[in-house]
């Protein structure tokens, strides 16, 4: 007590109330912490400065500063340039984004396609935005959305038919996309629980699909749907490429969602198989009230990525000559008016997976912060 | 009292009881299999025969009569066998597969130590890569990198001359040096696996002298001298009986050396950098997961920091690191069949493409590329499933 009145001297700069020197705060001292706190720091810093020196400015200079937004063809754009390939054309981009689009969809019928934009815009944001009023029916909504944008994109019931050939661009590539993923998941549920069945020959079935999808290459699965798949049909039948490649796009899928909801399905403390069992809970009961839910839950890091996966395994469908989004912008680079404008071209397509993609591993993210429930068994 | 009844009572007391439900289900299932699986034969040997064709591998012995222009291991022309297509095309997906494997890990291993860094710039620009690379498809990574490669790097005759005119870059593929062996070559090699083995049996003696006394020897700078210093004797030894091939622009293409093609080229980097960013992110989670304690306890038990890192941390991470590695080996091999979208002769690309379209047998080539799939990935997983036990906690 009798400390505190004493008035104390302290040598300049050592009183216990002074703000810590400026050299370890603010600006100056996130650099030196974060930037040159080693010699070895320092230097990693400069060859990075010096590596981001060479490539930025000249890629902003390309990519915005010197590039052409409007021109009929790649001459133009070279014309309006300092010199020619000075900078990017997205001239070309901007002309071909309506094909990039439809694809060769009908001229009058587009409309169709965009109302099934706006609902799979809607049935996205029902589905995944939590506390919005009527989440059941959103969810309803979102189930049904497949068939109904089926029917609006191929008519019939009314509409005029349009022929799956004329799907192409961006389109294609969300069509594949989305009914891998959607129709993926329950099959893979089913196959994860198959695997785990206690019966010997379901098992055995499942593990023989899972395990031979699993180690073959997608393209390979895309060939015989393409050459192979018509001789196992009743002689005289067959059906759509487009509908194959579907199949094959979603036994795929399904084959990887079941191994990571295996995963989740393992995670689980067996306390939890137990106490269903203790209650009296059928198979059918207990999976619905308290295994699946959790083990979904574990399993989202590893749904999402492979939802992620089977996006970016759609381009491959070009291989087979179907025109999604990378098929049909390589056929636009053959076009006498746009020839050799490859690097607009990847960078676009690169810029559109880039973005769904990242979106949708941050999604993941947020749903698992807000599922965790802290205490992971 | 059961008798009594009539016998939908006795199926419904078979359906209540678990184990005889599940023997009804399992039939039911078999049936079910078993019926698609023989209306599938029937529909396929049906349709067949209306198009006049016969199942059998007997194409394989027929002349392929296409080139293929990329067969490094063996002679391959046109007049030879769709069977040996089919092994070029095996050894090139092999090659990718293994080249690709191993730039991958070193990538990924360099930029996830990366994306740990305290430098705050280094890890947010490897961070920035990660997220990019693996956000977009590899085949638009592939088809990016042979565009650049094909439109930008200049023609054979202003190649990019490297090294003093030992190694040359164009659009029509790197040229590299390739070495002839002379005769004498091959004691060179038997003192190089001799010195191989004495490094092995070095390592094990200098392991269990430092198990028992505790003295550690230099183990890495020995090894590194038996390495050099043994094959170089015996190079000098023998009259040095290796020399090398180097490239020379010779009119309008380049004679000698080795080219490594455009199309190998792009699909090994773009696969390489696409699997190493997956990688990187395995190795950071691994090397995160070991806890700071384990380093805190062995630098008071007066470990010094690189022997921390080589025993305490390393060991521990890998452990969690190697089964997800094996899976992206896994995706490394089975994406290597890309190699078709820029003309890479791969398996999938000779057999499962041109074969395929010549011949017109698509059943049994089909059935042959998904074979050899699954036998790789069936040889790449259990290889690694048997280092993983290997390097697996012993728990007593």
């Amino acid at each position: 007590m009798t400390k505190s009145f004493n008035p104390q001297s302290y040598e300049p700069g050592t009183h216990p109330d002074l703000p810590p020197p400026a050299i370890t705060t603010g600006l100056i001292g996130w650099i030196k912490t974060n930037l040159f706190s080693s010699p070895l720091n320092t230097a990693l810093t400069l060859i990075s400065i010096w590596f981001l020196w060479q490539i930025l400015p000249s890629s902003f200079h390309w990519l915005f500063t010197g590039a052409v937004w409007s021109a009929v063809d790649r001459k133009e754009c070279w014309a309006m340039m300092d010199a020619p390939r000075d900078g990017a054309c997205w001239a070309f981009i901007r002309g071909s984004l309506e094909l990039f689009l439809y694809g060769w969809y009908p001229e009058p019928e587009r409309w169709r396609v965009n109302i099934t934009f706006f609902l799979f815009g809607a049935a996205v944001f029902g589905a995944l935005r939590e506390n919005i009023p009527g989440k059941k029916y959103w969810l309803m909504f979102a189930a049904v959305f497949p068939f109904l944008a089926a029917w609006l994109l191929f008519g019939g019931f009314g509409l005029e038919p349009v022929a799956t050939s004329k799907l192409g661009g961006i389109l294609l590539t969300l069509v594949v996309a989305v009914t891998g993923i959607s129709f993926s998941l329950p099959l893979g549920i089913a196959l994860a629980l198959g695997r785990r069945s206690r019966l010997p020959v379901l098992r055995a079935i499942c593990v023989i699909f899972i395990e031979f999808i699993r180690g073959v290459p997608l393209i390979t699965l895309l060939f015989v749907a393409s050459t192979m798949l018509t001789y196992f049909l009743p002689p005289g039948s067959s059906f759509d490429l487009l509908i194959r490649v579907l199949i094959m796009v979603t036994l795929f899928a399904a084959a990887y969602i079941a191994e990571v909801v295996r995963g989740g399905l393992q995670g689980l403390a067996s306390g939890q198989y137990e106490a269903a069992d203790a209650l009296g809970l059928t198979y059918w009961q207990s999976h619905r009230l308290i295994i699946l839910p959790q083990a979904l839950k574990i399993s989202i890091p590893g749904i999402v990525n492979t939802f992620i996966g089977s996006y970016k395994d759609s381009v491959l469908v070009l291989i087979i000559g179907m025109m999604d989004i990378l098929g049909l912008g390589r056929a636009r680079l053959n076009d006498p008016d746009w020839l050799g404008l490859a690097p607009e071209l990847y960078i676009f397509i690169s810029l559109f997976f880039f973005v769904s993609c990242f979106a949708m591993s941050r999604y993941s993210l947020s749903l698992e912060k807000k599922l965790e429930t802290g205490h992971q068994s | 009292m059961a008798s009594s009844n009539a016998p939908s009572n006795v199926l419904s007391l078979l359906w209540r009881n678990k184990e005889s439900r599940g023997v009804i289900i399992q039939i039911i299932t078999m049936v079910i299999v078993f019926g698609l699986l023989a209306v599938i034969a029937r529909n396929v040997v049906i349709n067949l025969e209306a198009v006049g064709k016969e199942f059998s591998f007997d194409f394989l012995f027929w002349p392929a009569g296409y080139d293929i222009g990329f067969s490094p291991f063996i002679e391959y022309t046109n007049k030879s066998t769709h069977f040996m297509s089919g092994v070029v095309g095996l050894l090139n997906t092999l090659l990718i597969a293994f080249w690709g494997c191993i730039l991958a890990t070193i990538l990924g291993f360099i930029i996830g130590i990366m994306r740990l860094s305290s430098n705050w710039l280094v890890s947010r620009v490897s961070y920035i890569f990660v997220e990019f690379v693996r956000n977009v498809p590899v085949l638009i990574h592939i088809l990016a990198i042979y565009a650049i490669v094909v439109t930008i790097l200049p023609s054979t005759k202003q190649a990019i001359s490297l090294g003093g005119d030992l190694f040359f870059l164009s659009n029509r593929g790197f040229y590299i040096p390739a070495p002839i062996f002379e005769s004498g070559a091959g004691w060179v090699g038997i003192v190089l696996l001799i010195s191989i083995g004495l490094v092995i049996a070095f390592k094990r003696w200098a392991k269990r002298i430092q198990d028992n006394t505790g003295t550690i020897y230099p183990v890495f700078w020995i090894s590194l001298a038996i390495l050099t210093v043994l094959p170089s004797l015996a190079l000098v030894a023998m009259g040095t009986p290796i020399s090398w091939d180097i490239p020379a622009l010779k009119g309008f293409n380049f004679q000698g050396g080795m080219a490594v093609k455009p199309e190998f080229i792009a699909l090994w980097l773009g696969l390489s950098y696409y699997t190493a960013a997956f990688i990187a992110e395995i190795v950071r989670a691994g090397i995160l997961a070991v806890s700071d304690g384990q380093t805190e306890a062995a630098h008071a038990l007066g470990v010094r920091p690189n022997r921390t890192l080589q025993l305490i941390i390393v060991p521990q991470a890998l452990r969690i690191i190697v089964p997800p590695l094996c899976s992206q080996y896994l995706n490394l091999t089975k994406n290597s069949s890309l190699a078709i979208a820029i003309g890479y002769m791969d398996i999938t690309a000779t057999l499962g493409g041109i074969s395929l379209m010549q011949t017109g047998k698509e059943m049994e080539t089909m059935l042959i590329v998904m074979g050899i799939y699954l036998i790789i990935s069936l040889l790449i997983s259990s290889f690694m499933n048997w280092f993983n036990s290997r390097i697996k906690l012993t728990e007593r």
